[in-house]
């Protein structure tokens, strides 16, 4: 399976970066004509042409515009999730790195489809330079007077995974601690001061001016017919070629890890694929056949999410794995949902326990209790992304941690792969808290 | 920055949202370049210019990873140590760091000049291990690499 670049089309040969070279390869002609159009007719194409998000939840982008509240006194805003902050996910850092422009456009296109006249794109603090690249980019649409009166504002944020749920990131944008907000209402009603809110990743935005360009019932024709179109899948771990690939999507887990990939790196053997970034289930080579598309990932018991494959080899402990995720959502949850924040503290603690040889049976049993009660038990999903592979590893590797506890300790004896790996909450010593009993 | 050009320059960016408050972020990201990290007088100074108390301004700053409420070396390492990284040696590059600065992560050395601290996953996971030196990321980073970034960082003027 070749590459499909729709998003980065182009960049591999220009400087994309430059509004002289983006408009060479026909860029801001699909604004045009988007400007010709009706704004409904915009959402139409998209809708027809069967969008769905490609931040995570894939949920379809034309069907979120078409809830936008229509008579509300306050103005319309559309804001750009590029919050990128998902563990093995680096697509939208290269799409803003390398074609700006073509998510500017995307932008202006979507402004105009759900008539609104403000943008905001949050980008994530960390990426300084693709902020500045974005800056630069813009300046030069507003040079050349491509806006049409549109205001787009770059926001740029302060590390907080959190943000990345778009009700944290309306939290954030508003100048508060990013906590996500009780829902309904959903933000195309009430979101961004008060106000109707489209929120999209910005690789969904980015694939607007090829929608326009192509018509939707063009688009729709790439791809599985459920999952239209490419994703730029972020390929990391053990392999032998990671990076970023753009395809179509129902492309197979096996054609991305060997084919285009080159297979797991120092012909070691395959263990474990986490298919959509660290959050989603995890799968198992037996499973590399199937295809990468929302619907097919979620027969398999996983989520395309973020479309970020990590590969991981067999030098790897998942006990320390689930660990080292553990203590990632332990930081990043912010402490609103008691589930979520007792439970990634619990979490921990039970691997730690386990890894370190003091666990036992009954901590098995506990740690598969702890999963079960957090699951759907708070507002936002990072409490169920922190189950997720926790549970998943349990139950696919059970062996593994079943020798945890028959001898007491870890069977890796000191070589796996994410021995005694660091974690930041480890740098701090003031998130104490109480103990899970003996 | 005298602190009445920081003052100008927060209420110029408030123009660009609806709401004032949401100058906050940009606000402290221009406070903290200036003294290289937020101190009392800086979160007094974003209250003043955007009409917030200082409790308001450090409860959100303290939400924030980037935000440092306590002093940072001149230089800031950062070594990402998130399963991408994990997976392909990120634990040997920290201890790389730790040895060649004399200190453990989380930790300024003596003088002052390099805060080293583990982060999480910085997006840059097809080019691990990742080190972010002074917020510009170099990618990827070997151990062997991490004597020549510490000399660079003590030649930076």
């Amino acid at each position: 399976m070749p590459l499909r670049e729709l998003v980065l089309e182009g960049a591999g040969e220009r400087d994309l970066t430059k509004l002289g070279e983006y408009r060479e390869v026909g860029g801001y002609a699909a604004l045009e004509r988007a400007l010709g159009m009706d704004p409904g007719k915009v959402i139409e194409e998209i809708t027809v042409g069967t969008l769905r998000g490609r931040g995570g939840a894939g949920f379809p982008m034309g069907r979120k515009a078409s809830l936008i509240a229509k008579g509300s006194p306050n103005p319309t805003y559309l804001v750009v999730n590029a919050d990128e902050s998902e563990p093995g996910a680096f697509k939208d850092r290269q799409i803003m790195g390398t074609v700006p422009h073509r998510l500017i456009e995307g932008c202006l296109i979507t402004a105009h489809g759900i008539e609104s006249r403000s943008v905001f794109i949050y980008i994530r603090g960390e990426y300084l330079h693709e902020f500045e690249v974005m800056r630069a980019a813009l300046e030069e649409t507003r040079g050349a007077d491509l806006l049409g009166g549109i205001t787009i504002v770059l926001h740029r944020g302060a590390g907080a995974y959190i943000c990345g749920e778009e009700t944290a990131l309306l939290e954030s944008l508003e100048g508060k601690r990013g906590q996500p907000r009780t829902r309904p209402p959903y933000p195309p009603i009430t979101g961004l001061y008060a106000s109707p809110t489209q929120i999209n990743n910005v690789q969904t935005i980015a694939t607007v001016p090829k929608i326009i360009e192509l018509g939707g019932a063009e688009f729709a024709k790439i791809g599985p017919q459920n999952s239209p179109g490419t994703a730029v899948f972020s390929l990391s771990g053990n392999v032998v070629r990671p990076g970023n690939y753009e395809l179509e999507l129902g492309t197979s887990l096996r054609e991305l890890i060997y084919d285009i990939g080159g297979g797991v790196a120092g012909g070691r053997e395959l263990k474990a694929i986490i298919p959509g970034g660290s959050s989603v289930p995890v799968l198992t080579p037996e499973q590399l056949d199937t295809p990468l598309d929302f619907d097919s990932i979620a027969a398999a018991g996983s989520f395309l999410g973020s479309a970020a494959v990590m590969v991981i080899d067999d030098r790897c402990c998942m006990v320390q794995l689930a660990l080292r995720v553990s203590k990632f959502y332990m930081h990043e949850s912010c402490g609103k949902c008691t589930p979520c924040r007792e439970g990634t503290r619990w979490l921990v603690q039970l691997l730690d326990r386990l890894e370190g040889g003091q666990g036992t049976q009954a901590d098995l049993d506990l740690l598969d209790s702890v999963c079960a009660r957090m699951l759907g038990r708070s507002l936002c999903a990072l409490g169920d992304f922190a189950v997720y592979p926790v549970s998943s590893y349990m139950e696919k590797y059970r062996d593994e941690f079943q020798a945890h506890v028959d001898e007491a300790g870890c069977p890796f004896g000191g070589e796996s792969s994410v021995e005694g790996i660091l974690a930041p909450v480890d740098q701090h010593s003031h998130h104490k808290t109480v103990e899970v009993p003996a | 920055m005298s602190t009445e050009a920081l003052v100008d320059q927060i209420r110029a960016i408030a123009e660009q949202y609806p709401e004032r408050e949401s100058a906050i972020m940009p606000a402290l990201h221009i406070a903290q370049e200036r003294y290289g990290w937020l101190p009392p007088e800086a979160l007094c100074e974003v209250a003043d210019a955007l009409e917030l108390t200082p409790a308001y301004c450090k409860a959100v700053a303290s939400f924030y990873d980037m935000y440092h409420l306590r002093p940072t070396g001149r230089h800031l390492v950062e070594v990402c140590t998130n399963v991408a990284c994990a997976l392909v040696g990120a634990q040997q590059v920290v201890e790389a760091f730790e040895a060649e600065l004399g200190l453990r992560a989380g930790e300024t050395t003596e003088d002052g000049e390099v805060t080293l601290r583990a982060v999480e996953c910085a997006g840059g996971c097809g080019y691990a291990p990742v080190v972010v030196v002074d917020h510009r990321y170099r990618e990827p980073v070997r151990p062997e690499n991490v004597p020549a970034i510490v000399e660079g960082l003590r030649r930076a003027p």
